[in-house]
C-alpha cells in the first residue's frame, strides 16, 4: 500500500508525532487474522451439517440382497406370473397357502372383499413369499465397489437376488410399521407426530402469548415477579426427560381420566391408559412453553415504545393498546419464536419413551386418545435394532423427519413474511 | 368511579398548573410550577436542555406516570378539574388532551387507518371518510396524501409524517394538544409548515408546545414560559408572559441571557 506523506505535528500536541505508534499494518493485520477465525469457525459449522447429511443419505440409498422364502415364479397360476395375477385370484392363493386360523385372522383384521388388490398382493408378499434381507450395503460402497459386491453375493447367497434401491419411497412413507425392514413404513410414526404436535401447539402458544403478554405489558416491577421471569428462564434449560418424567406423573397417572378419554367417554379401544396423544402433546407443551414465554417476551419488547405512546396519546386504553398495535407488530417475532420451539418438539424423543410411546403398533392414530408412535421414536427405535437394514430404514426415516421439520420452518418463514410486509 | 371532567368551559384558562412538582423517585425534576394555559391561544415552554420542559408538558396528559412513574405534587386543573384527582380517569384525560411527540410516530397501518383508528376506538359512529378527510385537511396534508390514503403512513416524508401525527391527535377531537418538540426532528421547510399549521389550529384548539427553538417560540407562540433549573437542581418556570415581552423586555436577567443567546 503506498505511504502518504507524514502530517505536519499539530500545534499544543506536543514536539512531533513520535509518541504515537500508529501502526496501521499492524492493525489491519489483527483485524486479518480476526476474520480468518470468524470463518474458520463458520466453515466448521458447515462441514459438520455436510457431514451429517451425507452420513444420512448414505444410509437411505444402496444395494439390497435378499431371498425369497418361496420363489414367486413357483406360484405363478395358468402361466400368469404373481405380478398379474387378479384380486381373486390371489385371495385364492393365500387361502391354499396359509393356515385356515391365520387365513380367517387376516379376514377378520378387515374382509379380503374390503381390500384393495395392492393390499392383498402385499399380504401374500409378507406371509407367502417372504422376501428377507440377507445383507445391505450403503452409498458408498455400492457405488464404488459394486462388482466385488456382486461376485461375493454369487458366492454366499446363490439364490439371493441383488438390487440398487431407496430406502425412502412415496411407499415407505404411506406404508405402516411392518417387522420386515423391507416392507416397513413410516406412517404411523408421522401421523403419530402430527397429532401430537397439534396438541403441543394448541396447548403452548395461547398460554405461551399470554403470559408474555403478562410478563410484559402488565407486571410491575417487584420480587414476586421477578422470581417468575427467572424461573422461566431456568425452566428453558430443564433436560426434556425431566419433562418426561413430569408428564409421566402429571398427564399419564394423575390426570389419566382425562388423558385416556374416560371423563369424554371416549376411550380407544386399544388403550386402557393414559399413555395417549394428548398426554404426549401436552408434556411436549409443557416442554416448549419456556421456550415460547421467552420468545414472545423478546418480540413484545422489541414493538417501539413510541408507538404504545403514540396509542396512549389518542386516548386508547391499555388492552386497546395491547390489541391493535403491540400484538400486530410482535407478531412475525413471536411466530418465529414458536416455530423454532415446536421444530424442537417434533425431534423430541426421551420424553415421549418416559411418557410412553409405542414402538411397535402398525395401525393409525384415530383420535386424542390413540396410542402412538413418533418419528424420532421409531430412528430411535430402528437404530438400536441388530439387523443393518433397519439402520437403513432408520435413515431414511430421518430425512422424512428433516423435510418435515425444513417445511415448517418455510412455512413459518412464510407467514412471517406475510406479518410483516403488511406496512 | 370515575367522574367526567366538565365539558366545554368558558373560563379564560383551559389549564392551569398549580404549586406543581413533579418527581422521579426521589429525584425532584419540576418544583413550584405555576403556569395559566389560554383558550384558543399558543402557549410555548422554553429554556436550556435538562429543564424539565418535556417532563411538565407530560404531566399535562398524566402520560408521564404511564412510563416513566413519576409521582407529583400540587395541582394541574382541567376546565376547573383537578386532573390528577383520584376520581378522574387518565385514560378521559389523554382522550380530551392530546399530544404529538418529537419524533414523528405513526402507526405502521396505511395513512387513513393512522386517522380512523383513534376515532373508531372512541366509539365514533360518523361517516369515517368525512372525517378523515377533514381531519387530514386541518392539518394540511390533504392534497399531498389523497391519491394514497391506503399507502402506509411510514411511507411518508419526516414532516408529512408528523402532520400525519397532528391529524390522528385532531381525528378524536381533543381540546387541548400538547406538543413536545414537534419540529426538532424537522427540516426547515418542513418546520415552517408546522408553525403555519399551529397558527390555524388555534381557532378551534388550545396549544402547548416545547421547542428548543428560540425563533420558533418567538414566531409562533402567543405566551411563553421560560424555564430553568434552581439552585436544588429541580427546574421551574422563572418567567411567564407574552412573547413579545419575554422576547423584547424580559423582567428576568436569566431569561435575557438565554433569549438573546449568551447562555444555553
Amino acid at each position: 500500500m503506498k505511504t502518504l506523506t507524514p502530517a505536519p505535528s499539530p500545534k499544543g500536541r506536543g514536539e512531533s508525532t513520535t509518541e504515537y505508534n500508529v501502526n496501521i499494518e499492524g492493525r489491519n493485520r489483527i483485524g486479518l487474522v480476526w476474520t480468518l477465525i470468524f470463518q474458520a469457525s463458520t466453515i466448521a459449522g458447515i462441514i459438520a451439517l455436510i457431514a451429517l447429511l451425507i452420513n444420512i443419505v448414505d444410509g437411505a440409498f444402496g444395494y439390497v440382497a435378499y431371498e425369497a422364502k418361496v420363489d414367486p415364479a413357483s406360484l405363478a397360476v395358468d402361466g400368469i406370473s404373481l405380478e398379474e395375477q387378479s384380486k381373486e385370484q390371489l385371495v385364492v392363493l393365500l387361502k391354499s397357502k396359509l393356515s385356515s386360523g391365520a387365513f380367517n385372522k387376516l379376514d377378520k383384521d378387515k374382509p379380503f372383499t374390503d381390500r384393495s388388490r395392492a393390499d392383498v398382493y402385499q399380504v401374500v408378499i409378507e406371509r407367502i413369499v417372504k422376501y428377507k434381507v440377507v445383507e445391505v450395503w450403503n452409498l458408498w460402497p455400492s457405488l464404488t465397489q459394486g462388482a466385488e459386491i456382486r461376485v461375493e453375493i454369487a458366492e454366499k447367497y446363490p439364490n439371493a437376488q441383488l438390487k440398487f434401491v431407496s430406502w425412502l419411497t412415496a411407499d415407505f412413507i404411506t406404508r405402516p410399521q411392518s417387522s420386515e425392514a423391507v416392507s416397513t413404513g413410516v406412517r404411523t410414526a408421522i401421523l403419530g407426530s402430527f397429532w401430537t404436535i397439534i396438541f403441543t401447539i394448541l396447548f403452548a402458544f395461547p398460554i405461551g402469548v399470554g403470559a408474555a403478554i403478562y410478563l410484559e405489558e402488565y407486571a410491575t416491577d417487584n420480587w414476586l415477579n421477578r422470581i417468575i421471569q427467572t424461573n422461566i428462564n431456568n425452566l428453558a434449560g430443564v433436560p426434556s426427560i425431566v419433562y418426561g418424567i413430569l408428564g409421566l406423573a402429571l398427564f399419564v397417572r394423575a390426570l389419566e381420566p382425562l388423558t385416556s378419554g374416560q371423563i369424554f367417554g371416549l376411550v380407544d379401544p386399544t388403550t386402557a391408559n393414559g399413555r395417549t396423544i394428548l398426554a404426549a402433546g401436552l408434556t411436549l407443551g409443557l416442554l416448549v412453553l419456556p421456550i415460547i414465554i421467552i420468545n414472545a417476551q423478546e418480540a413484545i419488547r422489541a414493538v417501539p415504545q413510541s408507538l404504545r405512546k403514540a396509542s396512549y396519546g389518542i386516548g386508547a386504553t391499555k388492552w386497546q393498546t395491547i390489541w391493535s398495535h403491540v400484538i400486530p407488530n410482535a407478531m412475525p417475532g413471536i411466530l418465529t419464536g414458536t416455530i423454532l420451539a415446536v421444530s424442537r418438539a417434533i425431534g423430541e424423543t426421551a420424553p415421549l419413551v418416559v411418557v410412553g410411546a409405542s414402538t411397535a403398533i402398525s395401525f393409525d392414530p384415530t383420535s386424542p386418545f390413540s396410542k402412538f408412535t413418533t418419528l424420532p421414536i421409531q430412528i430411535y427405535q430402528w437404530t438400536s435394532r441388530p439387523q443393518a437394514e433397519f439402520r437403513s430404514a432408520a435413515a431414511a426415516t430421518i430425512l422424512v423427519l428433516l423435510i418435515m421439520l425444513l417445511s415448517l420452518n418455510a412455512s413459518a418463514i412464510l407467514l412471517r413474511n406475510r406479518f410483516s410486509r403488511r406496512y | 368511579m370515575t367522574q367526567p371532567i366538565p365539558q366545554n368551559g368558558t373560563s379564560k384558562f383551559v389549564l392551569e398548573a398549580r404549586s406543581l412538582g413533579i418527581y422521579y423517585g426521589n429525584f425532584r425534576a419540576v418544583i413550584g410550577v405555576h403556569l395559566p394555559v389560554e383558550r384558543n391561544k399558543i402557549t410555548a415552554i422554553i429554556g436550556p436542555s435538562g429543564c424539565g420542559k418535556s417532563t411538565l408538558l407530560r404531566a399535562f396528559n398524566r402520560m408521564n406516570e404511564l412510563f416513566a412513574g413519576t409521582r407529583i405534587e400540587g395541582e394541574i386543573n382541567f376546565e376547573g378539574q383537578n386532573l390528577y384527582d383520584p376520581s378522574v380517569d387518565p385514560v378521559e384525560v389523554r382522550y380530551r388532551i392530546g399530544m404529538v411527540f418529537q419524533k414523528p410516530n405513526p402507526f405502521p397501518k396505511s395513512i387513513y387507518e393512522n386517522i380512523a383508528w383513534g376515532a373508531r376506538i372512541h366509539g365514533f359512529k360518523g361517516n369515517m371518510d368525512d372525517l378523515v378527510e377533514s381531519c387530514l385537511r386541518q392539518s394540511a396534508l390533504w392534497d399531498e396524501v389523497k391519491d394514497k390514503l391506503k399507502q402506509s403512513g411510514l411511507a411518508l416524508s419526516g414532516g408529512q409524517q408528523q402532520r400525519l401525527c397532528i391529524a390522528r391527535a385532531l381525528a378524536v377531537q381533543p381540546e387541548v394538544i400538547l406538543m413536545d418538540e414537534p419540529a426538532s426532528a424537522l427540516d426547515p421547510i418542513a418546520t415552517l409548515k408546522i408553525e403555519e399549521l399551529m397558527q390555524e389550529l388555534k381557532k378551534n384548539y388550545t396549544i402547548v408546545i416545547v421547542t428548543h427553538n428560540m425563533q420558533q417560540a418567538a414566531r409562533a407562540s402567543d405566551y411563553t414560559a421560560m424555564m430553568m433549573i434552581n439552585d436544588e437542581r429541580a427546574g421551574t418556570v422563572i418567567e411567564f408572559d407574552e412573547t413579545n415581552r419575554i422576547f423584547t423586555n424580559p423582567k428576568d436577567k436569566r431569561t435575557e441571557d438565554y433569549v438573546t443567546g449568551r447562555f444555553g
